[in-house]
């Protein structure tokens, strides 16, 4: 199958995807789950990448920025942007794209080989809407509050790090988060946040759901999801940067 | 009533149904018989709409499958219970929770209404310890009957099995054959089964079709079956000694 023929069928997905749920409840309790599967369970390791990156980046900045005449909180400064245009929504999302993708396509992949989709299938169920519309509400709803937390721990690491090294202090770093800020850029991490969820939900959906075989090609299923949705991503954010900032 | 009309289905290059017709009749027991390939299970997935055929018609109580718009044929899906070879169980769902699916998904009965429904099939397929366990820590034969239970909670019009045999020794296969049985009397449904299993057919075979490389080769009732010389019919059922000497006992009986 070409990459037309797999676009076609992608968006061909989608429109069984948006469709009103059969049952209200179901879709609720459906949602609330893959909040706790996709959201929930994944801050704990965006939050943790993001205090430590927050904090590399910040020495690393501290490092190359020994020039008398630079001042001190431009440390801060550029921790700060760094981390709200480009280390939380895309980085994090990369991480998400991994630990979540391969999860939502294994997870559908193997209810497809195990023929639990066709169960679905024949008792009468949109079998699409009710596996993956709840998967892109919760991530799209839900990876903003991630990606705002791991801004401000990414902020927070940098702020550790220099109070720990002596790199730079801690007053110069407070100035330099605060200087010139702009709420747009923030608006702009979330945007670009709103449109990778989409694509970490319904890339990975599409993979498990079309897998052909056994635990085999699931497996192969998962590998290639996680790849097509980090290049989505990473085009995505090209785009959106040019879009929105350009 | 289920009409089939020369249907055909491929996939890519291979012609997998070469233009197969039949009729199933309401309270019968149906079996579909045939080599591993021959076409049983896509020919089973065909009349469910799990695979769309290239030609032909599927004619639900005279109403035909491709003329129906996606929400009717949802709708007659409600109507139709399916027990996977596999079972199909939802895995990360307890027994109960599987059986009430249905019920929860298109009916509007209280949890106590479910519930008491719920314990009414799992009595009826002899499972009545089991609301709480998974899949996985049930056996085969267990897996089967609450597959079984979960295709039966709806009180379908047309029960479709796969291989609900497979895997199964041969004392809880015949249980299996026997609840299927009494469930098409009892509910007076269509049941078509798709097996291997030569105990199935001269037990619960009330119409046989047997199925060539995506034709159909022969059909007829259980006590057909000793009485045919069809050759590709014959050298299927009776490959094994065993089937060789009951036949010819049944032809000396007369």
């Amino acid at each position: 199958m070409n990459y037309i023929e797999h676009i076609g069928k992608y968006f061909a997905m989608l429109g069984q995807v948006f469709k009103r749920p059969q049952k209200g409840k179901i879709f609720k309790e459906a949602l609330f789950r893959e909040l706790d599967d996709l959201g929930n369970k994944s801050l704990g390791i965006a939050a943790f990448i993001a205090f430590f990156v927050g904090g590399v980046v910040a020495i690393q900045t501290a490092l190359n920025v020994d020039n008398p005449l630079i001042p001190k909180y431009l440390i801060g400064f550029a921790t700060k942007r760094s981390i709200i245009l480009e280390f939380a929504p895309t980085f994090v999302s990369i991480i998400l794209a991994g630990k979540v993708g391969s999860f939502i396509t294994s997870s559908i992949g193997t209810m497809r080989v195990t023929e639990q989709i066709d169960a679905l299938e024949v008792m009468g169920i949109n079998s699409l809407n009710h596996l993956v519309l709840p998967k892109i509400i919760a991530a799209v709803f839900f990876y903003p509050f991630i990606i705002s937390i791991a801004m401000f721990l990414g902020i927070f690491g940098g702020y550790v790090a220099g109070s720990l090294t002596g790199l730079f202090s801690t007053v110069d770093y407070i100035y330099g988060i605060q200087l010139e800020f702009n709420s747009f850029f923030v608006a702009y991490a979330i945007i670009k946040t709103m449109v990778f969820a989409f694509v970490i939900a319904t890339v990975p959906s599409y993979h498990g759901y079309y897998v052909k075989g056994g635990s085999l090609e699931v497996g192969r299923a998962s590998t290639q999801a996680v790849v097509w949705t980090s290049v989505i991503i990473i085009l995505l954010n090209y785009f959106l940067t040019q879009m929105l900032l350009g | 009533m289920i009409e089939v009309k020369d249907i055909h289905k491929s996939f890519g290059e291979a012609h997998i149904l070469k233009g197969i017709s039949a009729t199933f009749e309401k309270g019968k027991t149906s079996l579909i018989i045939g080599q591993s390939g021959s076409g049983k299970t896509v020919f089973i997935k065909s009349m469910l709409g799990l695979h769309i055929p290239e030609e032909g018609d599927i004619c639900y109580d005279g109403i035909n499958y491709n003329d129906m718009s996606t929400d009717a044929r949802r709708d007659l899906r409600k109507e139709i219970g399916m027990v996977f070879q596999g079972s199909a169980l939802f895995d990360s769902s307890t027994v109960e929770e599987n059986v009430m699916f249905p019920l929860k998904m298109f009916t509007m009965q209280t949890k106590a209404e479910m519930l008491e429904r719920v314990n009414f099939v799992l009595n009826r397929v002899d499972l009545n310890n089991a609301n709480g366990k998974y899949p996985a820590e049930l056996s085969g034969g267990m897996q089967k009957r609450v597959a079984i239970a979960r295709a039966i909670v709806m009180n379908p019009k047309y029960l479709f099995c796969d291989e609900p045999n497979s895997g199964l020794d041969p004392r809880t296969a015949i249980l299996i054959d026997n609840l299927i049985q009494e469930i098409t009397d009892e509910y007076n449904i269509i049941t078509i089964i798709n097996t291997h299993d030569m105990n199935s057919v001269m037990e619960i075979g009330e119409k046989i079709i047997f199925l060539e490389n995506g034709l159909k080769a022969w059909e007829g009732t259980n006590k057909d079956i000793f009485k045919t010389d069809n050759k590709a019919v014959t050298s299927f059922v009776y490959s094994s000694n065993l089937f060789k000497k009951v036949r010819q006992a049944y032809l000396m009986e007369g």
